[in-house]
This record gives C-alpha cells, structure tokens and sequence, in this order.
C-alpha cells in the first residue's frame, strides 16, 4: 500500500513537500485504521509527525486530510480508502509539522463564542432540572470533540479565519442556545448577529460531510438563523 | 537550547499538572480563589482521558432507588476487598451528591429522568441497604459522560480564564535546597524549549499509565508521567500491584465497552449460549465487581468455552434490549462497535475480553490531597509542596478493585478538595515568588542522557533498537507477567526480563534530533516512565502472597487479611518494599470489618 505524506520541518524546509512511503499489505490487517498504518510507518521513520491519543474517535487529536477529505485517523477504516492514499494536515490554518496544524485560532474562535452555561443562581443542595424532551435537543450539538475537522474544510473560515466563528464554534453557540438551563440566549443570538458571524455562513455544508462523529453544523446553523429570525 | 543555560523561570501561586477531570476541576477551583496558578498539559485539554470515560458517575442522589451515602460506602469498601482508606471512602461518598450537583450546574448535559432530574443506572457491585437490591447510583450522560463531564470543566475554565500550558511536557519535579518541591521542568513540545515552573505548590493530576500493558483501554498518552516523576524524586508509589483489567474490551483491540451495557441488561454469553455469570455470582450474576467478572470471562475462556474461531472471547448480548434503549442511552457503544467490529449490537453480541482499565495505586496522598511519604520511623509525614489527586494518586478510595462509575467522581472529589487544601495554605503564606535554588543537576543529566547519538551508520540504522520497540517488548512482558491471573514463576519471569528492558532503553538512541514536536525524544520520555512503573508492580505484585481484588494469583488463592490488610509502597532505589496499615477508622460511620466478598 502506498502513502503520500505532506513533509514539513520549520527547521530544515522552506515549504511542505510529498514523500511516498510504501506498507507491505501483510503488515496491515483487513480491519486496520489508518492510524495503525501511520503508527507501522512511524517505525520507518520516527520524525514523521502527526497527533493521536484515544485511538477511538473521541479525543479528537488525529484531523488530517485524507484523498481531499478531513477525517480521523483513528476511525477511518484503510479498507475504505484507495491503494493510493494521499495525506495532508487539514487545510485552513498554519502547519507546525508534517501533519501538525496550529489550531490556536481554531480555539479562539471556540472560546469567542462564550461556550459555557449561564444559568441564573444556584443552590448545591438542588438539582438544576430539565426535562427529557429538552435534554434531547442537545442531542447533536454536545458530542462535538473539537477536532477541527469542520472548520477547517469551510471556505468561509478559510476565508476570514480571524473574524468568522466556523462550524464547530457555532455549533458550541447553537448548544448554548437551546439549552433550556441557559438565560442569556438573547445576548448569545445579538453577538452572533453581524455579517461576519453567522451569516458569513453560506450553508456549503463541507462541514456536515466532514464531521467524523455524524453531527450536523451547517442545520444548526441554519437553525440558530431561523431563532433569531423570530426572537430578535 | 543548551543544556548548559539558564532555563528561563515563572512562577505561580499554584502548578497543576494534567488537564483531566482531576486537574481542571482542582485549576477552576484555585483560578475562582484568585490565585495565580498555571496548568500543564501535554494535550489540549479536552484530548485528556477522562473524555473517553463512558458509563457514569456515582452518587447516591437516590433518583431512581431509594440511597444513601453510607450504602455507597459499604460498596466501596467491599469493592475494594477491604484495601480501600475506609476514611477516604467515607469523604469520597459523602461529597457525591453535591460534587454531581455541582457538575450539573457546570452545564453537563446529564441524561434526565420524566421528573427532571438526574438519570441513573445501575453498575456493578452497587446495592441498596448494605448488599441487598441493585442500586441505580450511576449518573449518565448517555454512555459518553467523561467526554460530557471533561468538555463542561474545560468551558467553566475558559470562563474563568485559568491560564493553561497547552502541549507542554512535564519532565521532572524540583526540589529546593531543602528537599521540598519547588516547580518543574516543563518542555514546549512545539518547539522543544525547557522552562522551571516554580511554586511552592505542585500538583500531580496526571492520570493513569495503561499503556504498560498491550491490551489496554487507554490513550496512549497514558503514561504514568507523573508516577516516573514521583519515583525518580525518591518518593513511593502505593498498591502497584493492583490493576483493573475491565471484563468487556472488544476482542483483541481493547477499546472499552462500558459497564452500562451490562447495567441497561446487557448478558455475557460463553460459546454453549450460557449466561455464565449466574455461576459465579448467583445473586447479581452480570452486575458483580469487575475482578470477579473479568475472572469469570478468564475462566470460561481457559476451559475452552470461549467464542470464535480460536475460542479466545465471549460474547457481550444485548438483543433482547429494546432498540430506543440502546439508541438513546448506548449510542457511543453502537457506535464503536460499528466501527471496530462492523456489528450492530442491536442485532448481533458484542466479541469481548478483559483488557487493562484502570490502576488502582498511586502516589500516595491523604485526604487532603498532599503527598504522603514514610519517616525513618515509618511514620507518614506530608511531603512539603506536592500534591496528588486522580488516577496518578492512590488516596486511596479504590483498595484492590474500583466499582465502575467511582472514577469519575474520584477526580472530581479530589480535585476540588486538592484545590481547597492548596488556597488555605496560600492565604495563610504570602507565596513565595522569589528565585529559589533548585537542583538541576540530576534533570540535566536526564536530557543530556537524550542527546546520545547512535555510533551505527545511517544504513544499518533499520537494524538497531528503537523507543517503539522497546515499548512493544515491554507491553508484551506485562500481558504475560502481570495479567489477570499471576503466579509466581511467570512474574519472576517478568521481573527478569525488564531487567533486559532497562539495559535496552539505558543504551537505546534517538534518530531524531529536531526541536519542533519532537514525538520521539517525547516518546523516550514517557517510557522512562513506563518501565519504572513496570518495575514498581511487578516487584509489589510478586511480593503479595495472597490474592486481593485484582491481583489474583493461582499459587496463593485466598485473602489473607492476618498478613496482608495492608499498603504496598515500593521505592525505586533498591526496588525497596515497605508497608502500612488500612484505614479502618472512618469519622462518622463505624468501620467495616472484613468479611468473605460475594456477590
């Protein structure tokens, strides 16, 4: 099996460049991940640099674009993808090393939102209730595990990285917004109002094709539009 | 950077090392008492371990079958085979209802119940009234509570704005002049510059080091960083011969299958079809401690009743489980078990086998969170400066054998109470923020150690010893040595064999010698720490001459309270061994004797 690898050390390089790796197919086991091939050609070559913790989809540390798509490693079976399989980092923000993104602005962006509930007081001696039917709207939009692999395909962010949000930023604000608890949704929905917020997105649904845990940004945004709409 | 310069120092109030459940709960708490602290992660923090936590976290909140505290207690201590600090248990399950009160209100989207409140389902080796009914203590988020939990902390930090060293590696503690600890090295991993975090408070949250055996449930981040540190500062470890290996990791991978498969009904079959542990544990039959079930499956396998085409798993059933049930409150389990295995539970059994889950022992700490180490008397004093909270610690709430959903509330606990230990110290002395002497002789030696470059040519590179595949042999030492069942052949085996593991890792060379995200001097790091930990329970576990919770050996088969009721504490200079006593004296229950542990 071969690899195209997109190379970069700030140390030595002026700028990325393919190397190809082969994997002799015994090495790799008809439900292999691609992380396991990564790890085998770590074994050739211990500097080649990409992230990974969980191995199971849930820390989100492993992002990477695979044949023009962003995807984890770790749950992306090699039986899916071609013999030729072509790895570059996810697209949209600057390259540490090899496969390592700085994905610092990707977090700023998260942390603008505000992504933390803010309920009215509370006593420690009560349970803050909810009901089932409410806790099910959450469904969808708490799973998110920030790996970026949205953001990071969306042409608007690319575009307007410094001021645009993103998909996996709006999806967090979405969250916060439909979560019966929350008492600031109103001022959550006005700093999202602005050409340059949320509707700097244009629904090119890369995000939601993207999205290795099946959640749905580009709806959850259309559906905080459509809150806004009626609430202010 | 030359090793020979200056390192440039900060300093804080207070250093928290690990971004996990334990290390952010105990930050916020320290950053919402105004002090200056600084937490130190080698991943971003919602990367931590504590996100692929699954099943739950207990307290008796008595949402769904009448509870108390105490009989969360008695579980625990019995869980525990009676190791468990019945002090530490007491405090741990007294602080349940409102540490989870408190997560609620943080934003973690609990899973609720038609009243509003609280979703909870039963786990194992849980009753009601001391050993009676099921209990359901278990509060979910669906099956994906520890990323719920790890995701809403993180949050809570940003709105307090805890100022955090993100991929960053803690190398070493220092210590001052007089022997207390000061601060650590910590190296940027993106571009491999060191620095001295200094303060007179360090805490250790740096989770757990499954990634000693092959089959594992961990991250591979989990590498004991804080044990090393502890060990090569002269400081004990405690009970390290106690691991969990959890009854149901998928066959031959390892990924965790929560206990709330079981708890939602889920049946352990053998390859005759039979619900096997209604033999081993008659009266809560799937629902019994995680050692007895993880022996079970063992069993069955070794007397040839195990599935598949080597006969080498069971069979994890949920079928008969209504589809809503499983959708709604397993999706994360449907899930990996799509991906892994390319079943849908809801139509076909779930392949499983025990897998390294958890390690029980720890630094050794009180309640209070502060590292506590044996006088030349033998007396426990206060290691001045440190602290310890988490799976890196053993308090020790969790004895021989932890109950599922324990964890979880476990860091929360502890990291609030660690945080609440360090601030009354920090009110009551001005922190010192003066450049203090700390010794940097022996982690200078440790990086210089790393520069060593191989004398082999490029060409014949391919044929030398690497990190990876030291890594690999020491894995496999483990899973033989050191398994669910232990004897004491197969375990002086292991210990003679890490020995050649020293030799090989004290002689092995770095082929890379770049500074920006350097992973292979980073993975030489982590299995300094690793074979250190090897060494401390192997050594402790050979030394145990009875069996206790999860260290089940087949030469001393039964409990020996009259010799062993009592702490292991291994020290590194020697492989030493010391011990000391079990709490049985808790402030406001009367204890718990040891009696026979059936389930």
């Amino acid at each position: 099996m071969q690899f195209i690898i997109s190379r970069y050390n700030p140390q030595i390089d002026k700028i990325p460049y393919d190397q190809t790796f082969e994997l002799d197919n015994t090495q790799i086991s008809t439900d292999s991940m691609l992380l396991d091939a990564l790890h085998l050609l770590r074994e050739q070559d211990p500097s080649l640099a990409y992230r990974s913790s969980c191995q199971e989809g849930v820390c989100g540390s492993d992002g990477m674009n695979v044949n023009g798509r962003n995807r984890l490693s770790c749950i992306t079976p090699l039986s899916d993808l071609p013999q030729k399989i072509v790895i570059k980092p996810m697209p949209g923000l600057p390259i540490i090393k090899d496969l390592i993104i700085d994905m610092e602005l990707f977090y700023q962006q998260y942390q603008g939102v505000d992504p933390f509930l803010q309920s009215e007081p509370l006593d420690l001696q009560h349970e803050h209730l909810q009901s089932p039917e409410d806790r099910a709207k959450l469904d969808g939009s708490y799973e998110c595990i920030l790996c970026g692999c949205c953001t990071t395909s969306c042409p608007s962010f690319w575009w307007n990285p410094d001021q645009f949000a993103g998909p996996a930023a709006l999806l967090a604000a979405h969250r916060f917004v439909i979560d019966s608890r929350d008492i600031q949704h109103v001022d959550r929905l006005k700093n999202l109002d602005s050409p340059t917020q949320i509707f700097r997105c244009r629904h090119i649904q890369n995000c939601t094709d993207a999205c290795p845990k099946g959640l749905n940004p580009s709806r959850a945004i259309q559906e905080l539009k459509s809150i806004m709409v009626k609430e202010i | 950077m030359n090793l020979s310069d200056n390192f440039p120092i900060e300093f804080y109030d207070a250093l928290v090392i690990g971004a996990g459940g334990a290390g952010m709960r105990c930050a916020l708490k320290l950053t919402e008492q105004g002090h200056k602290v600084a937490m130190v992660s080698k991943v971003f923090p919602t990367r931590s371990h504590t996100v692929a936590a699954q099943g739950g976290i207990n307290a008796a909140l008595g949402n769904v079958t009448p509870d108390q505290w105490q009989w969360h207690m008695y579980d625990t201590i019995k869980g525990s085979d009676y190791l468990g600090d019945q002090d530490a248990i007491e405090f741990m399950c007294q602080e349940a209802a409102e540490i989870v009160r408190e997560l609620e209100h943080f934003g973690v989207p609990f899973s609720r119940l038609e009243s509003g409140k609280i979703y909870q389902r039963a786990f194992g080796g849980q009753s009601q009234n001391y050993g009676e009914e099921q209990a359901h203590r278990t509060c979910a988020a669906a099956d994906r509570t520890g990323h719920a939990i790890l995701h809403s902390l993180y949050q809570q930090n940003i709105r307090l704005g805890t100022t955090i060293y993100d991929e960053y590696y803690a190398l070493d503690l220092l210590k001052t002049i007089n022997g207390e600890i000061g601060g650590v090295l910590v190296m940027n991993i993106h571009d491999g510059a060191y620095k001295i975090l200094q303060s007179s408070h360090t805490l250790l949250a740096t989770g757990g080091a499954g990634q000693v055996f092959r089959n594992n449930t961990n991250a591979s981040i989990n590498t004991g960083d804080g044990l090393g540190m502890v060990l090569r500062a002269g400081l004990p470890l405690q009970d390290m011969e106690f691991w969990q290996f959890h009854p149901t990791g998928v066959a031959g991978k390892g990924m965790l299958i929560s206990e709330a498969v079981r708890g939602e009904g889920g049946k352990l079959r053998n390859a005759l079809g039979e619900a096997f542990m209604e033999k081993y544990a008659p009266h809560v039959k799937d629902l019994a401690s995680r050692d007895v079930v993880s022996r079970a499956i063992a069993i069955e396998v070794k007397e040839g009743r195990g599935c598949g085409a080597n006969k080498d798993y069971v069979l994890l059933d949920i079928s008969h489980i209504p589809e809503e049930v499983i959708t709604e409150r397993l999706p994360g389990i449907r899930d990996i078990s799509q991906t892994f295995l390319g079943i849908d539970p809801i139509k076909e059994p779930i392949p499983v086998f025990p897998t390294c889950h958890y390690m029980m022992g720890g630094i050794p700490t009180n309640i209070q969170g502060q590292v506590v180490s044996p006088d030349d008397l033998g007396e426990q004093k206060v290691v001045k400066g440190l602290y310890a909270i988490g799976e890196c610690a053993c308090v020790s709430v969790h004895g021989a054998n932890r109950l599922g959903g324990n964890s979880l509330l476990d860091i929360i606990v502890f990291g609030r109470k660690a945080a609440l230990t360090i601030s009354e110290a920090l009110h009551s002395h001005k922190p010192n923020r003066s450049n203090t002497d700390l010794n940097l002789q022996s982690i200078r030696q440790r990086l210089q150690r790393w520069q060593k470059r191989s004398e082999t040519s490029a060409e014949t590179s391919a044929q030398i010893d690497s990190v990876i595949q030291i890594k690999k042999s020491l894995q496999q030492i483990m899973d033989r040595g050191c398994g669910v069942f232990r004897d004491h052949q197969t375990m002086q085996q292991a210990f003679n064999d890490l020995q050649g593991i020293q030799l090989r890792l004290d002689n092995v060379c770095l082929t890379d010698f770049n500074d920006v995200f350097n992973l292979e001097r980073l993975a030489g790091l982590e299995l300094e720490n690793l074979v250190a930990i090897a060494f401390a329970t192997v050594t402790s576990a050979l030394a145990r001459t009875e069996s206790r919770g999860a260290h089940s050996r087949v030469d001393f088969a039964e409990r020996d309270d009259q010799a062993w009721l009592k702490h292991t504490l291994y020290f590194q200079e020697a492989h030493r061994l010391v011990y000391k006593a079990v709490n049985l004296h808790p402030k406001h229950h009367v204890a718990f004797e040891p009696k026979p542990r059936v389930y």
